[in-house]
């Protein structure tokens, strides 16, 4: 159960951080960015060893590494973790925007850093448990308590109507989280009558002999809790208020990763749980990812706020991910997984730049920059960088995953394909109307503005490797992934033929 | 026949009720003979004390009938083990409390022990004679301790719409009961469950009569819509009073009311399981919506609390049901253990953040602004309290939650579960302004309050005791299981 450290580690690091803020502001810092590093590199451990076994004809339910043991065996509930390809691609992320979310904060908390750091590091904690939970219990209860930390640092830490967004971010997760809870706890009554022993456990609970109609509506608790989580159109209404909120590293978090587990408890739980019912409503949910696309970047558009422009451009980009999700072929669900990698990655960047931005110049409003380039080129350059990740050019990260989601997609339902290639159209719009508003055109008289130093550029050069190596040698990603996918796909009955096996 | 005489063995499993009676006439002989507060302190803390002890002595497997009137098992043994703490607990949140109360403390103790006597009375009650003693035991002191600090408007007013209205539930409690006594010939719990299947009065009377029972108790629950007075009594109690109401006075008539359904059988009556799910719903959604105005802290638990009886009535609704009456007796009394905690704490807590008060408690919304940066102690366990009555997880409350969920899902009640999700997603909302306005800088500028020993202790101890539960439930669990395993 070495797993156990991948969360233990930022859950003491969180207490250890919060008690050091005593002895010294700066000290929470390090000691974040520690526990940080220590995951990234536990991670690592874990993994490398592991790789070579990796299943090259895997299904669901392969795991690279698996514990469990009992936690309350009177109600059936287990402390049970498990990693696969999936999983450790979504570790990777989330402990490397840790690090980057940590940096982000270095300078721009000065109230109580040492709270700020641990929750900070206790949202980090409730992710990896997402990621890894195999007992549905034990997701819920990640799922929920993740929640917690994410709010304080937007109720405390966030801008101007933080309240407001704070608690919008809270309920609508909870809401659905709870739905969700209805669904576990009624799939679980139906595992106790078919299997004889009331459990929770993920192996035990998938196919199960549903009638079509419980069918559905358990389906529906676990798809709704999703994709308000991913945000799919209609439920995207508390994501742009609580990305504009929060503060950096918040967003940074928030995007990056939290988005992230909305499409992978569909990939992991609502697809394998429930085949049939999720072939139901595939058209219903690529219809709402398409919607996401073109109405997020609309939208976009729109928007004065530098912020809330990036904002808006997730739901665009997660549209992507929910119609990948749908489109049920390998192909298009590889595009799904790695758009989830790059997304987290270029949107967590887009974030670091306006909470630099913010910081620099005290507004978010794009009417009052312009001309910043000449200010401070190597900021221009790395918003440049990022935008055209944003906006999918070839060679980038964003790039490959929205082609292979494309591709796919057309084998699956053309059309829908058609409709949201025109929404990366709109996507190049909206991110270059970001750059001209922002970096081009004339300066304000008399504006100064301090560069990007060595600690700003350390992390952006980072992430701009990771997008070129996912943009140029993406292999290695998808055939992590691969195993995953064939044993979902595996799975959902009717499966359309065109898979292309994801090469 | 009964022998005159108690055996040693029947004391032994009434003990708690023993301890207790004897302890408090012990204290009054001794405020007669030397009226001092901080003895009498701790002659109570000392007889809290000793009952707990009879608690554990009399252990949890004693499933022994008493005299006609008593029945000591597990499920009585635990609460009253839970009652003693609680009042102990509740006294001790008093005591930088009550020297504002200005008049001396001695009667407040002993009242408190009376009350505690009195819950513990009815969870022990299978006869409709000693449920209506500890019932009417429990409510006198408590309309004295509402209205102890005699001096200040609102506690005397909340007294007296206490006295009263508790007064009307009796009557129609009363009623009920000598309508069951006519059609059934008796007014003991298990001998009535038999004389309802010989009754003679057709279905009516026992339904109806069940039903003026219910709505007696829905009283003294505080359940839609017989909610009216709970708001005006939480806010004008002194605050360690209202954690006892909240607690004690909440989980003794549901105990009490789960053993006259169980043993009685009246769920089987015309119409019963539908009041019943009736009021459950009705005091989820009214609690839940009404909360939402809330300014006042105090007034805002208090609604709360209706929504959450409204939660823990789900249980009678599963337990129609005899496949599924084991899963939500267990889901019932987990729920009150997970409830109780959260619930002293929360008022506990008011109590501590106004020292010495005179008048009404200082306990809106604006007051505890702040709170996590003033006293970052009392706001951990504020926000543990808030989220457990939220349900998140790793607190108690959300595997109370979890319990009362499995039980209607068990016996597929719908309505109910949407009523229960529909009223925990409102109950978020409320919940959060506290905790925003909590992280919030200060509005006001307050000294800090320089806590005692005694108090802190307490507090770590209860934010202890909320998440241990909710992560290793399992040494409560399986006591719970056990006592409705046998029934």
């Amino acid at each position: 159960m070495t797993l156990v450290l991948l969360i233990a580690i930022p859950l003491l690091g969180g207490v250890i951080a919060w008690l050091s803020e005593r002895i010294d502001a700066n000290l929470p810092r390090w000691i974040a960015l520690l526990c940080c590093v220590l995951s990234l590199a536990v991670l690592v451990g874990i993994a490398v060893p592991l790789l070579p076994s990796h299943p090259a004809d895997g299904s669901a339910g392969v795991w690279l590494i698996h514990g469990r043991v009992d936690w309350i065996p009177q109600l059936g509930i287990g402390f049970e973790l498990g990693m696969d390809g999936l999983s450790l691609l979504l570790l990777g992320l989330t402990s490397f925007l840790g690090i980057i979310a940590v940096v982000a904060s270095w300078s721009e908390i000065t109230s109580r850093p040492g709270f700020f750091q641990a929750n900070l590091l206790w949202t980090l904690a409730g992710v990896c448990g997402v990621f890894l939970a195999l007992d549905l219990i034990l997701f819920f209860l990640f799922w929920e308590v993740m929640l917690v930390p994410m709010y304080l640092l937007i109720a405390i830490w966030g801008h101007e109507n933080r309240g407001y967004a704070a608690m919008k971010f809270f309920i609508f997760t909870q809401v659905s989280g709870l739905l969700m809870l209805v669904a576990i706890v009624t799939l679980g009554a139906q595992g106790a009558v078919q299997n004889g022993s009331l459990s929770f456990s993920y192996d035990a609970l998938l196919g199960l002999d549903l009638a079509p109609r419980m069918e559905f509506w358990l389906m529906l608790g676990f798809f709704l809790a999703f994709v308000v989580k991913l945000p799919g159109f209609p439920f995207h209404t508390w994501l742009p208020d609580a990305h504009t909120q929060a503060p950096t590293a918040g967003s940074v978090l928030l995007a990056g990763i939290l988005l992230k587990t909305g499409a992978y408890g569909l990939l992991r739980f609502t697809l394998p749980l429930f085949p049939e019912a999720s072939t139901v409503i595939a058209p219903a949910a690529m219809s709402l990812g398409l919607l996401g696309v073109i109405y997020g970047a609309l939208l976009a558009f729109a928007q004065t706020d530098f912020k809330c422009l990036v904002a808006y451009s997730s739901v665009s980009h997660m549209g992507f991910v929910l119609l990948g999700i749908y489109a049920f072929n390998q192909l298009a669900m590889q595009g799904a997984v790695l758009q989830m990698l790059t997304h987290g990655v270029s949107s967590a960047a887009l974030f670091m730049m306006a909470g630099a931005l913010q910081h620099r110049l005290h507004t978010r409003d794009m009417r009052q920059m312009g001309g910043l380039w000449q200010l401070a080129p190597r900021m221009g350059a790395c918003a440049m960088f990022f935008v055209l990740a944003a906006l999918g050019l070839p060679g980038l990260g964003n790039f490959v995953a929205e082609f292979l989601v494309l591709l796919g997609l057309f084998a699956a339902a053309p059309w829908v394909a058609a409709v949201a290639a025109v929404g990366m159209i709109t996507g190049a719009v909206y991110a270059l109307w970001l750059m001209q508003q922002s970096f081009y055109g004339e300066v304000t008289e008399g504006r100064q503005m301090a560069d990007f130093g060595l600690r700003d550029m350390l992390p952006m050069a980072a992430m701009m490797l990771l997008l070129l190596w996912m943009g140029l040698y993406p292999q290695p990603v998808l055939d992590l992934a691969e195993p995953v996918i064939r044993g979902v796909s595996s799975l959902l009955s009717g499966n359309i033929a065109a898979t292309g096996g994801g090469r | 026949m009964m022998s005159p005489m108690l055996s040693a063995s029947e004391l032994v499993a009434i003990a708690p009720i023993v301890v207790l009676t004897v302890g408090a006439t012990l204290v009054m002989l001794q405020i007669a003979l030397r009226r001092r507060v901080l003895l009498t302190r701790y002659s109570t803390l000392m007889v809290f004390a000793l009952a707990l002890g009879a608690c554990v002595w009399s252990g949890l497997e004693a499933g022994q009938q008493v005299t006609p009137l008593l029945q000591a098992d597990g499920l009585a043994t635990l609460f009253a083990a839970l009652f003693c703490v609680t009042g102990a607990v509740c006294l001790l949140f008093s005591d930088e409390y009550l020297p504002g109360l200005n008049d001396q403390g001695d009667e407040y103790y002993l009242l408190m022990l009376l009350a505690t006597l009195g819950g513990v009375v009815l969870v022990y009650a299978s006869h409709v004679a000693s449920l209506l003693l500890g019932l009417e035991i429990l409510s006198v002191a408590l309309y004295a301790l509402v209205a102890y600090p005699a001096r200040v408007p609102i506690a005397a007013e909340a007294s007296t719409k206490y006295l009263v209205l508790s007064g009307g539930a009796s009557a129609t409690m009363l009623f009920g009961f000598a309508l069951l006594y006519a059609a059934t010939g008796s007014l003991e719990f298990s001998a009535m469950g038999t004389g309802l299947r010989e009754s003679t009065l057709g279905r009516g009377v026992p339904a109806m009569a069940t039903v003026l029972v219910l709505s007696g108790f829905a009283f003294k629950l505080s359940a839609a819509p017989f909610h009216l007075w709970t708001p005006d009594v939480y806010e004008g109690s002194p605050a360690p009073v209202t954690a006892f109401l909240g607690t004690v006075a909440k989980a003794a008539p549901f105990v009490v009311l789960l053993r006259l359904f169980f043993d009685a059988g009246l769920f089987d009556l015309v119409g019963v399981v539908e009041v019943l799910a009736i009021l459950a719903v009705l005091s989820m959604l009214v609690g839940n919506l009404l909360a939402l105005l809330q300014n006042n802290i105090k007034r805002l638990f208090a609604y709360s609390s209706i929504a959450h009886m409204g939660y823990a009535l789900i249980v009678f609704v599963v337990a129609a049901d005899p496949e599924n009456r084991a899963l939500a007796g267990e889901a019932g009394v987990f729920y009150f253990f997970t409830y109780v905690p959260a619930t002293v704490a929360g008022f506990g807590l008011l109590a501590l953040l106004n020292p010495g008060r005179e008048g009404a408690d200082a306990a809106d919304i604006d007051h505890v602004s702040g709170l996590f940066w003033r006293e970052p102690l009392l706001a951990t366990l504020m926000l543990v309290v808030l989220l457990s009555l939220a349900g998140i997880p790793l607190t108690a409350g959300f595997l109370g939650k979890f319990y009362v969920l499995s039980a209607a899902v068990a016996g597929g009640h719908w309505m109910l579960l949407t009523a229960l999700v529909l009223g925990s997603a409102i109950g978020i909302y409320y919940y959060l302004r506290v905790i925003f306005q909590m992280s919030q800088k200060p509005l006001l500028s307050v000294p800090p309050l320089g806590l005692s020993m005694t108090s802190r202790v307490i507090v770590i101890l209860l934010i202890f005791v909320i998440l241990l539960m909710g992560i290793l439930p399992q040494a409560l669990l399986d006591p719970i299981q056990v006592i409705f395993k046998a029934a």
